[in-house]
């Protein structure tokens, strides 16, 4: 948890004016207490992964909601994958999970990338 | 290690802005972050990024065609990965779907419904139930904490008529059952899913179940006692101020706060006294000319400690 005065100091290259933007456009958010903004760890990578592509990858502002909302939905995706995954470990029978596995590596088997 | 020419694949003439676009270029592809759970690509980033550390550098890169570094030992403290935090509970909070957690009977549908026994979904012409719709809605802070009935109308025209519970709090969703999509092939409706949010109020704060308030009173009230009307969520009460009391003393009035409610007891209301002046007064002003207290008290005694 730290305030955006350290965030901005620690990051090379992060402007004010452009974590204030992305915050007010919501791609960062930050928790608002009476004193300012804290950032969690997870938003402080996130703005980091911001900041390398607009300044690394040449992705330009207009673009990176496109990219971040893919990403969130790419994120979801797979929590919602090892949710599945860890429920199944929890509720189903060693042999169905074998089963499963088993299925899985033949469908991918043909065609798959190495 | 490899070469980093050949990792970027530019030749060895190549100028500062071949390089740098040639390391856009595959960047964008093996970020980690953006191929999360492809090992190979969190590799090929490592190389990439390594190599881009050496030639992008003319220092480095002048002692690695010199032969006095090689393309090893170049390679960058491990990065903070966003990845990381995503896919951890802790992504949840970019989460698209607006559930804070568990999942949403929608997108369980979506893309495992058929493995989990609602298989017949799938078939067109079998009854479908309507999509959960989210809205948010704003609440005045004392509507939150009696509870009361509010007024939303929807995108679509329809206006809902939203109960909002004794005691709600920021962030509480509300589910009306039937009120989100419709649903298909009389499939049952959706439901609609209001976030509360609640506003701030003017000299109310909440905690918990408890209320903290801070009243003005006169100089007066305050050294000679009796009773005040004090605002509560409830409405106006009398409350009696017992004499010498001074800025900063504090009463409790017993259940006054939010009031009783899902087997919560009803709080209390924390009143802090703030004593104020008022208006020039000439009378007060020439009692005190002649003032000798009684007790001669330094109120910043303690500013003078040694920190």
């Amino acid at each position: 948890m730290i305030t955006i005065d350290v965030l901005i100091r620690e990051t090379a290259g992060l402007g004010r004016e452009d974590l204030e933007r992305w915050i007010s456009q919501e791609w960062v958010r930050p928790d608002r207490r009476a004193d300012g903004y804290v950032f969690r760890d997870i938003d402080v990578a996130r703005v980091r992964l911001i900041l390398e592509m607009r300044d690394q990858m040449d992705v330009g502002e207009p673009a990176l909601p496109v990219v971040l909302s893919l990403l969130d939905q790419l994120y979801d995706m797979r929590r919602q994958m090892r949710d599945l995954a860890a429920a199944l470990a929890a509720v189903a029978p060693l042999e169905v999970r074998r089963d499963v596995a088993e299925h899985l590596s033949k469908r991918s088997a043909p065609g798959s990338r190495g | 290690m490899d070469d980093p020419y050949v990792t970027l694949g530019v030749p060895r003439d190549a100028g500062p802005e071949a390089i740098r676009s040639a390391y856009r270029k595959l960047a964008k592809q093996h970020h980690p972050d953006l191929n999360p759970g492809d090992a190979k690509a969190e590799e090929t980033f490592k190389t990439v990024s390594a190599a881009n550390a050496i030639l992008s550098d003319p220092e480095k890169r002048g002692k690695f065609d010199r032969g006095e570094i090689d393309a090893s030992g170049q390679e960058q403290a491990p990065r903070p990965s966003y990845r990381e935090h995503a896919e951890a509970d802790a992504g949840r909070r970019y989460s698209r779907s607006g559930t804070a957690g568990g999942w949403d009977e929608e997108e369980f549908g979506d893309i495992f419904g058929s493995v989990f026994g609602e298989g017949r979904q799938t078939d067109s012409a079998a009854p479908r139930r309507g999509r959960n719709e989210h809205y948010s809605l704003t609440t005045n802070f004392l509507d939150a904490v009696n509870g009361a009935t509010q007024r939303l109308t929807l995108p679509d025209g329809r206006v809902l008529d939203v109960k909002i519970p004794t005691g709600a709090v920021d962030g509480n969703v509300l589910r009306l059952r039937g009120q989100g999509g419709q649903g298909r092939n009389g499939g049952a409706a959706g439901d609609a899913l209001i976030e509360i949010s609640v506003a701030p109020h003017r000299f109310f704060h909440r905690e918990g179940q408890n209320l903290r308030l801070s009243l003005p009173v006169t100089l007066s009230e305050a050294v000679l006692g009796g009773p005040v009307e004090t605002p509560t969520p409830g409405g106006l009460v009398q409350m009696r101020i017992p004499p010498r009391s001074d800025t900063g003393t504090e009463l409790r009035l017993k259940g006054r706060g939010v009031p009783a409610h899902d087997g919560l007891a009803a709080g209390d209301l924390y009143v802090k006294l703030n004593v104020v002046l008022g208006a020039p007064d000439a009378a007060l002003e020439a009692f005190l000319r002649d003032w000798k207290p009684e007790n001669a008290v330094d109120p910043r005694r303690d500013m003078r400690a040694p920190s």
